[in-house]
């Protein structure tokens, strides 16, 4: 059992947790993630280590909701628990010196790409990062990326916060502009597909964390399994972080989509038992009443 | 009951084995297999001969002292039956589903040339069964030692291994990857051939007595590494099985609807996605979908898919759908166990034999739409004694599919030997280990079971952790040290090798 020791809502459907998990902190670098459980009928939910504590022992992790299992760990709040947390998963950041990168993080996206901006910062690289989000309520971690960055360019789609703007347009610029050595990019696949065509005409090494769908997380199903250069790779072991440029992102933009009815059904029979839930509820208050 | 003649013995049938009628078990993933009652299992054992010098045991290997059990069982006395199993065999109701008794403790049953060899796969999971309701035969703790193990792999070899040693005294920590233990037992082999409450109690229970803790969500090689591990333990065995999938070699295998038999039976058993949408795990099922491959695995996988089909038709109507078995050698070379063959069979899976599989097709939404197949013929023996099959020219032919499911076998998940230095392996991927003492390369290192002979049966990696838990207790007790580490007749790798 793990225990939330943190919540806070980043949106109306941006959650940030700390998970007091130190087995999982005490080895956690960026580029990691784990995989939580809330109950005895969850899946397993991959996600991106955002944060971590080693001597508090704990770990931070961020969602959106935006399935049924997101929505469900949404409801926990302080002092609730998760069933499982397994991790650290994956390879780590490769920190090196490498001059200057430009960290690109999209919607939560900007969550994982946090760590490993402050990693490379760290290792003496001049940080450009340039974050966005769909709209400015959707932002996230502006403040803390503005720690570890040189230089931050915000943009919404919007426009209702910062520059209205893909965050492939800065991006352009900035590679048009200035010499850069290294492009990280962590949001949405078709943002990653979208940083890889961008950077590719500048031959700038480009490096993302994918996220497909995964069951175990440890290399037993292969179902997260993707092409790169045309080799099938096991992103949950082998990644989740790529080169941008050897990607099949058809490929992978295809595979997350296989589950997509069932996705839905999950949801509305979530909700349907929320509102079940809710009915319950306050009929039982309405009985209270009457017998108080 | 007067006692028998071993005339009258041999008279007696062999008895069968109650199971769910074959046409209502693919609606429901309940167990097939019912189990004896209590007269059907003291008649099957009335026709043991209790021969003065036993051969059925050569052939168990965990060595069950069969011809006592069975003896305790058909005079009635279950107490006794239990403690002769459990003197070999702390999971009894686990083995006595899954082994393979045909080819071995039934194989070299004396009565098995004359016809039909005693049931002694069935009567020692009477005798689990019997004992998991009860509980009157607690595994017993020797006083102890305060040596510290750490088990690798909480599956049929890592729990063998961890019981072993628990039993002589010492204090066994198990560390697994999954959120629950069992390995191949939880995520690999359905509920409806071993229900997951027989896993959990018979884990629970031994676990219990000899105050085993297991640490689940510890991903060895991530979560800590081998070589933490040998600084806070004595010794250390692993035990972490065959879990990554081979793929097959052939285009179309990332098209929508391919998937290794290990995500569709982990789905299936470890997150119940055939509860969906009770449980959150989703699984999609083919209208016509072909099982690669002949092995328990492919069996497990087709029976599931079959379930999975019956049961989306009693949902939402519609015709259930068609299950193939591709396979590229003949019937006679199937290397499932023989009841798993005969339940895909009588279940209604299709089995193409002597066909392989030559690419995937894929429609416009890279869906899968078909599996381009050669067929076979069987040529001269190759390495494994069995004939190898070679495509016939021109033969290539489209079966009309909508999923395929691989099952063409496994390797040793190599996350666990992440961050660690000095143990050896082969080009196959899995652990050298010494034959006779399944030591590694490393010092206070034993691997067992499929990690170190790559992808086999339940049974042969608990006789794995058995061999390994004796030759452990040795190092523990002193009797020889790190630097004989290497016995003198075999030597040592060198370093980086």
């Amino acid at each position: 059992m793990y225990t939330i020791l943190k919540k806070r809502k980043l949106s109306d459907v941006t959650n940030e947790m700390v998970l007091d998990a130190p087995h999982v902190a005490r080895r956690a670098r960026s580029g990691q993630f784990v995989i939580v459980r809330i109950d005895e009928r969850s899946e397993r939910i991959p996600l991106t280590i955002a944060d971590y504590d080693r001597s508090a022992g704990t770990i931070t992790i961020l969602f959106q909701e935006v399935g049924k299992s997101t929505m469900q760990l949404g409801t926990l709040q302080e002092g609730d628990h998760l069933l499982t947390c397994a991790g650290p998963l994956g390879n780590p950041t490769r920190v090196d010196h490498y001059g200057t990168v430009v960290c690109v993080g999209g919607g939560v996206g900007v969550a994982p790409i946090f760590p490993i901006a402050r990693d490379l910062k760290e290792a003496g690289n001049t940080i450009i990062s340039i974050i966005g989000a769909r709209t400015r309520q959707l932002l996230i971690w502006e403040d803390r990326m503005r720690t570890v960055s040189d230089e931050l360019i915000v943009c919404t789609d919007d426009g209702s916060y910062g520059r209205k703007a893909l965050v492939t347009e800065p991006l352009k610029e900035v590679l048009e502009q200035r010499h850069v050595d290294r492009v990280w990019a962590v949001g949405p696949a078709i943002m990653m597909k979208f940083v890889a065509l961008t950077t590719k005409p500048h031959n700038v090494p480009t490096v993302v964390s994918l996220n497909p769908i995964m069951v175990d997380g440890t290399g037993m199903c292969g179902c997260c399994r993707v092409l790169i250069g045309g080799q099938v790779r096991f992103v949950c072991v082998e990644g989740p972080q790529f080169d941008a440029h050897e990607v099949d992102w058809e490929n992978l933009l295809m595979r997350m989509q296989y589950y997509k009815d069932e996705e839905r059904l999950a949801v509305e029979h979530w909700k349907e038992h929320r509102c079940r839930l809710e009915q319950a509820e306050q009929e039982a208050e309405k009985e209270r009443h009457r017998h108080g | 009951m007067a006692e028998l003649t071993p005339k009258e013995r041999m008279q007696i049938p062999r008895q069968e084995m109650p199971a769910q009628d074959p046409l209502e078990r693919r609606y429901n993933f309940n167990e097939v297999a019912l189990g004896f009652d209590f007269e059907t299992a003291r008649r099957e054992a009335e026709r043991c001969l209790q021969c003065k010098n036993p051969t059925c045991m050569d052939g168990c290997p965990v060595g069950v002292l069969i011809p006592q059990f069975i003896r305790h069982l058909r005079e009635g006395d279950m107490a006794g039956a239990v403690v002769a199993m459990k003197e070999r065999n702390s999971l009894p109701a686990i083995c006595g589903r899954v082994c393979l008794q045909e080819v071995q403790c039934e194989a070299t049953c004396v009565l098995a040339k004359r016809g039909a060899p005693v049931a002694i796969g069935r009567l020692e999971r009477f005798v689990g069964d019997y004992e998991l309701a009860r509980r009157t035969c607690p595994l017993v703790r020797a006083a102890p030692t305060g040596m510290r193990v750490a088990v690798v792999g909480s599956g049929p070899a890592g729990l063998t291994c961890a019981v072993e040693l628990g039993r002589r005294g010492h204090q066994v920590t198990i560390f697994e990857s999954l959120h629950a233990a069992g390995g191949v037992l939880i995520y690999g082999i359905p509920e409806f051939r071993l229900p997951k409450w027989i896993v959990h109690a018979e884990i629970d229970y031994a676990m219990e007595c000899l105050g085993i803790e297991i640490r689940t969500d510890h991903v060895v090689g991530r979560t800590i590494t081998l070589d933490e591990l040998l600084a806070d333990y004595d010794a250390v065995f692993l035990g972490t099985g065959a879990g990554l999938p081979t793929l097959l070699n052939v285009p179309g295998v990332n098209l929508n609807g391919v998937m290794s038999a290990n995500e569709f039976l982990t789905r299936v058993n470890l997150m119940k996605a055939y509860l969906f949408p009770e449980y959150d795990t989703p699984i999609k099922v083919g209208r016509k979908v072909a099982v690669i491959g002949a092995g328990n695995v492919a069996m497990d996988a087709a029976r599931c898919a079959l379930r999975l089909q019956h049961m989306r038709a009693e949902r939402e109507g519609g015709e259930p759908g068609q299950v193939y078995i591709v396979y590229r050698r003949s019937r006679q070379e199937v290397p499932a166990r023989a009841e798993e063959f005969h339940h895909a069979e009588e279940e209604g899976v299709i089995f193409e034999f002597l066909t392989n599989p030559v690419e995937i097709l894929g429609d416009e939404q890279k869906r899968v739409r078909g599996l381009r197949c050669v067929r076979m013929q069987l040529g001269e023996p190759d390495a494994s004694g069995r004939r190898r099959p070679v495509p016939i020219p021109g033969s290539e032919f489209d079966l009309d599919v909508d999923m395929v499911i691989i099952a063409v076998g496994t390797t040793p998940n190599p996350v666990v030997f992440l961050n660690t230095y000095g143990l050896e392996r082969t080009k196959e991927g899995t652990v050298v280990a010494d034959m006779t003492t399944l030591r590694t390369t490393k010092p206070r290192v034993w691997a067992g079971g499929d990690v170190a002979t790559g992808a086999a049966t339940v049974v042969s990696a608990m006789g794995a952790g058995k061999v390994a838990a004796a030759d452990m207790h040795r190092f523990l007790c002193g009797e020889f040290s790190e630097s004989e580490w290497w016995p003198a007749q075999v030597e040592a790798p060198t370093a980086g090798a």
